[in-house]
């Protein structure tokens, strides 16, 4: 699903995010990227969702070497991929219900078929009552739940989350980790950057460690190694 | 993506442009009526000229062209270029004035009367007095008709002053040039004004655009509310404008036909009309989402979520 070969990536600023990163994640895995900050989690989570390209190296996502999607076919790809960022980004301006049906309206889908699966997207993560609550009326655990039924509604194949549980206190974070692991049982691709040790060691799931733009803990490794 | 979800999501862009612009009414009232004032202005001049023009069409029937014979021609000869001149298309009616009804005329309106008894013959020539029809009563048609019969035989002379008609015409045509330069300038304000109105929207709702297009929205999609805000903002500006224009001309209308009372005239001062009126209503819009394209076009390409 996800294939990184000898990826670097410096930014304008001269700061080196990447050296020479190379994974692969599978279809149908879920993976931690983990690290400290400032370890790359997020450059390869931007590189993934076409925020950035790279500066040497490939990346393919699903099959599809992202080097060949031009400017224009950008919207056409984030289309196929659900994302999860730590600081929600919802549209305050208007109620949840039609925070989560933002990618359903921007791909076409008719109305009906929009307030339908909308309402399963928000049954999913437990909000189906606050559909025409204002986000700012919702707790942070509750609009970081909105920020998953948005990513999900679209029904991707790759759901990727930057440290989605970064503001939460551990019993809320342990309750969303739960909810992506639940999407990946049914056959989503999870990649999850964050740098919460606890919430990795319950979780036995595959863990990719970054530190200082490289990988450090090889793809595939013990994750038992790190602890 | 069926016709029927296209037109949905238009639809509803279309009424969100509108809540949006409504929910800060004294900002959309202000931008409005700057795009009211700069097309109101090219408006009124145009109802002038429309009406200056509808007023001189009038005088224009009011020239008559005077041919004198010459004294030496046959008799008979004058009568002959009158049915000559009555059967010409663009000549509406031929009066023949014989040179001695001329004559008594002037006797009795002169006073000369005894002086003219001193003469041994009548020095007035035969005259026809020829009315164009209305349409050759414009200058170049009448100078055609004066040359054709200056060319006629016996014809001593062809007298017709069209140099104020003609002087009268250039005026206004240099007064429909200036329209054109003044409406294409303020146009291009109005376009200008709803550019840089909707280049702020832009920049208040950056982060929202930033979002949608993490989402998958593409440039086109993103923009679309922008245009139809545009489009609000010229139809609304538009209708400002007419109701300004009317407001004007309702002011003029009495003055005005006071004014040519005083001359003897019936002239009634016209308004805009319905079909000018849509025409501006349309111009507007067209420069509303012109201006928007160009602005929200630039910006939107610019707002790259990091």
């Amino acid at each position: 699903m996800i294939r990184f070969e000898q990826v670097h990536k410096r930014y304008a600023n001269g700061r080196e995010a990447l050296s020479g990163v190379s994974f692969t994640i599978g279809e149908g895995e879920m993976t931690f990227l983990t690290g400290h900050s400032g370890a790359g989690k997020s450059s390869i989570l931007k590189l993934i969702a076409l925020i950035e390209r790279p500066t040497r190296g490939q990346v393919f996502v699903g099959n599809a070497n992202t080097a060949a999607i031009k400017p224009r076919g950008i919207p056409e790809f984030r289309r196929q991929l659900g994302v999860v960022f730590q600081d929600h980004k919802l549209l305050h301006d208007r109620p949840i219900g039609e925070n989560v049906a933002l990618p359903l309206i921007i791909a076409g889908v008719p109305r009906r078929e929009i307030d339908k699966r909308v309402r399963a997207a928000l049954d999913q993560v437990g909000l189906l009552s606050k559909e025409k609550s204002l986000p700012l009326e919702l707790s942070t655990g509750e609009q970081q739940r909105v920020g998953i039924a948005r990513a999900v509604v679209a029904r991707p194949r790759l759901l990727i989350a930057d440290e989605p549980t970064g503001n939460l206190d551990p019993d809320l974070a342990l309750e969303i980790m739960q909810l992506f692991k639940r999407f990946n049982d049914v056959g989503v691709t999870v990649v999850i950057a964050t740098h919460d040790v606890h919430l990795l060691d319950r979780f036995g799931v595959r863990r990719i460690v970054l530190g200082e733009g490289r990988v450090t803990l090889p793809a595939g490794a013990d994750p038992g190694a790190l602890s | 993506m069926s016709a029927q979800t296209w037109f949905e999501r238009h639809a509803q862009t279309l009424v969100g442009s509108l809540g949006r612009l409504v929910q800060t009414p004294l900002a959309t009232a202000m931008t409005m009526a700057v795009i009211a004032v700069a097309l109101v202005l090219p408006l009124l001049l145009t109802v002038l000229l429309m009406n200056l023009r509808a007023a001189t069409d009038h005088w224009n029937q009011a020239i008559d062209i005077s041919v004198y014979m010459k004294k030496t021609a046959p008799p008979g000869r004058s009568q002959t270029v009158a049915q000559a001149l009555r059967a010409r298309a663009d000549v509406s009616a031929v009066q023949f004035i014989g040179a001695d009804q001329a004559l008594a005329q002037f006797r009795s309106v002169s006073g000369f009367g005894t002086a003219l008894d001193a003469l041994n013959d009548n020095p007035l020539p035969d005259t026809l007095v020829v009315t164009p029809t209305l349409a050759a009563s414009t200058p170049a048609a009448m100078q055609a008709l004066q040359k054709d019969i200056a060319a006629m035989a016996d014809v001593q002379t062809v007298q017709v002053d069209t140099q104020w008609v003609t002087r009268l015409q250039s005026m206004m045509d240099v007064l429909r040039r200036v329209l054109w330069l003044l409406g294409a300038l303020l146009g291009l304000g109005v376009m200008l004004v709803i550019g840089n109105t909707i280049r702020l929207d832009i920049l208040n709702r950056r982060a929202e655009i930033e979002v949608m297009k993490l989402v998958g929205a593409s440039d086109g999609f993103a923009r679309r509310p922008f245009l139809y805000s545009g489009v609000w903002y010229g139809l609304g500006g538009g209708l400002l404008a007419l109701i300004l224009c009317a407001v004007g001309i309702g002011l003029l209308t009495r003055p005005v036909e006071r004014l040519a009372g005083l001359y003897g005239s019936q002239f009634h001062l016209e308004g805009v009309g319905f079909t000018r009126g849509a025409a501006v209503l349309a111009f507007a819009v067209v420069l509303g989402w012109v201006g928007s394209w160009l602005a929200a076009t630039r910006h939107i390409r610019g707002i790259a979520p990091t």
